[in-house]
């Protein structure tokens, strides 16, 4: 792609001296495109975008080949001229509305902080443009939800709030780690149409992290899969849902139940065994002790094959192999 | 059976008439999204409120009549949250044993029989039963929270949204055993979720609430494939399955908030409602067939066959 948005080669987070969260992932996100990173819990998605803000705790130490945003070099950027990024040009999104939204400050003030810093603005003006983005979110009676304090609101409005508050001054790219994860479906669905409004809209780069693969059918452009700290698949949505090649893809694919086509005396599919934790200085596949198909060399160097352009996967078995080994 | 809450000065009746008959070794689901009751529902059914009129009774028992000990041992729960359920200052065999302690009536060797036996059956391993919840991962835990569940070999379990804070493929895990232990406990579960194709998997009957009062019921089948009630087509048409040729769809549901301390005159439904006409703002609608299956609505359809088309409900 020509240069992209957010370029990351071979991000890398330990925490303290034993544990890798993230174990050499690269992404590269193009201007206006949906790029979502997909993996369960501990797989190291939400701990990668931390890092692309650099809001890991202290403890952390991230490192990583390139580490860039719009050709802006972010690893060795002092904090000074990151906080005129953060919020700004590159905006943030989070899973619980509730926790991220300051309970003792009026929607109102917190909706118009980041504007009138970033952009030196007055507070008439900050104020109208935040009741012009709530009204484009679809939050009801804006001039009202001003005054109010998050805990009157719901939690699609207070999701709401968050998606107005993170395009006050504009960015470039959103970051939003499970958005509507805890959120009622069918506001789900909402929320996630406005998403994909605002990105054409605006011009907007989404990175949406989550682990519900039907989300990612539905909004991405390319897909992450992320495991243990390590991208095992890379493709576009339309190629990874028809044609996916990693056995952890394919296992996740096979474990979510799909209404209208269930059969339901057959057990769902599912992934014995649980998410390893990974010390620093481990070998090979880690997702081998979980593996059907996986056999003594998989403790070994792991290539990264390709299966398509744009596809690749970490792993030493094509597709092909892992049915023979299956039928075997 | 009606159940309310106080909120200040305002009361909320968050389920309003709800009758529900499960056959024994069957598994109602119930969905519904925040508001509804669902949550409330389980709460007064297992005993941990007392409702405001109306009965559970199990086996023809009614369960008001029975002190704690003995509906314990009628029914018994498996909530959402493995993190908050069991007591992090107890190890495993304690939570699990805990049930039995409770009733007084067993002797020791029972006891440690019992246990050792449920959490076996659940694949928790003899190392793990004497570590603490810490120790463990979600899966691990909720596992631990259905063995005590088991333990006093229940005839009803309430499970509410047991899987919904695990991982994908824990989850499946999760299901697989709910189902095996069904069949071989021969057990009946009252199951909230608000996932629905979990429900269409484990449910042999569901039911819809909307506010406090139940919508729509039918025998799983039957209600995917021909939703009656209108909310229940809007549920179904948003739920986001894993196929990339499709959008996310525009179920027409509008902005209005369902708010249990306000609800709304005529058909509670009807502010969100695509097809709601002058009767539906005036009268609230009566509940339509019986046996397990029924509908609250004006204008439900007759039970006619519908068709999924490109994520949305058509007449076939």
């Amino acid at each position: 792609m020509s240069t992209p948005l957010l370029d990351i080669e071979d991000l890398s987070i330990t925490f303290g001296e034993k544990t890798a969260a993230v174990r050499g992932a690269s992404f590269q996100i193009g201007r206006g495109e949906t790029h979502c990173i997909v993996g369960e819990s501990g797989c190291g998605k939400s701990v990668s975008a931390l890092a692309i803000m650099n809001l890991l705790v202290r403890s952390a130490k991230r490192t990583a080949k390139r580490l860039s945003f719009a050709g802006e070099d972010l690893l060795g950027m002092d904090e000074r001229k990151m906080a005129r990024i953060r919020g700004n040009r590159m905006a943030m999104i989070f899973q619980e509305p509730m926790t991220s939204l300051n309970p003792a400050y009026t929607i109102g003030s917190q909706l118009t902080e980041s504007y009138r810093r970033h952009k030196r603005a007055p507070q008439s003006e900050a104020v109208e443009r935040a009741v012009k983005l709530m009204g484009r979110v679809g939050i009801t009676a804006p001039e009202i939800r001003l005054g109010q304090f998050p805990h009157q609101l719901s939690g699609g409005l207070r999701q709401r709030v968050m998606i107005a508050m993170a395009l006050m001054c504009e960015p470039e790219l959103l970051i939003a780690d499970e958005p509507t994860t805890a959120l009622d479906v069918t506001v789900q669905a909402q929320i996630l149409r406005l998403l994909n409004e605002l990105k054409d809209e605006f011009g907007l780069s989404i990175l949406l992290i989550t682990h519900d693969l039907g989300v990612v059918a539905r909004v991405a452009d390319h897909v992450s899969v992320m495991y243990a700290g390590e991208v095992v698949e890379r493709a576009s949505a339309a190629q990874l849902f028809a044609d996916p090649q990693h056995p952890y893809t394919r296992g996740l694919l096979s474990c979510i139940p799909v209404p209208g086509r269930l059969d339901r005396d057959k057990p769902l599919g599912s992934i014995p065994g649980v998410v390893p934790q990974i010390a620093v200085g481990f070998g090979g596949c880690a997702f081998r002790s979980r593996c059907s198909f996986a056999d003594g060399e998989c403790a070994g160097q792991i290539p990264s094959q390709t299966a398509t352009a744009g596809h690749t996967y970490l792993c030493r078995l094509t597709p092909a192999s892992q049915r023979e080994r299956a039928t075997a | 059976m009606a159940g309310g809450i106080f909120t200040q000065a305002r009361h909320v009746i968050a389920v309003d008439g709800v009758s529900l008959s499960v056959p024994a070794g069957s598994v109602l689901g119930v969905v519904g999204e925040s508001g509804c009751g669902k949550s409330t529902l389980a709460r007064l059914i297992l005993g941990l409120m007392a409702p405001t009129s109306g009965d559970t009774l199990v086996h023809g028992q009614s369960l008001a009549s029975l002190d704690r000990k003995a509906r314990a041992r009628l029914i018994q729960p498996v909530f959402q949250d493995p993190f908050s359920s069991l007591n992090p200052r107890q190890t495993i065999q304690e939570i699990v044993s805990l049930p039995l302690v409770a009733q007084g009536t067993y002797k020791r060797e029972e006891i440690v029989k019992l246990t050792a036996d449920i959490l076996d059956r659940v694949g928790i391993s003899r190392v793990m039963a004497t570590r603490l919840p810490s120790e463990l991962s979600g899966g691990q835990r909720q596992r631990v929270a259905i063995a005590r569940a088991l333990v006093i070999k229940p005839k009803v379990v309430v499970c509410d949204e047991p899987t919904s804070a695990l991982d994908v493929s824990v989850q499946a895990q999760i299901l697989n055993l709910l189902s095996d232990l069904r069949r071989d406990f021969n057990l009946t579960y009252l199951f909230i979720s608000h996932n629905l194709a979990v429900i269409e998997h484990i449910a042999s009957t569901v039911a819809v609430m909307y506010l406090g009062r139940i919508v729509e019921m039918n025998e799983t089948d039957a209600l995917f494939r021909n939703p009656r009630h209108p909310y229940t087509r809007a549920l179904l048409e948003s739920v986001l399955t894993p196929d990339p040729s499709l959008g996310i769809p525009d179920v027409g549901l509008g902005d209005v908030i369902p708010d249990p301390s306000n609800i709304p005159p005529g058909c509670r439904f009807h502010p969100r409602c695509r097809i709601a006409v002058d009767r539906c703002r005036h009268e609230a609608p009566k509940p339509a067939g019986g046996d397990g299956r029924m509908v609250e609505c004006h204008l439900a359809t007759p039970d006619s066959p519908l068709q999924l088309v490109g994520g949305q409900y058509a007449q076939a």
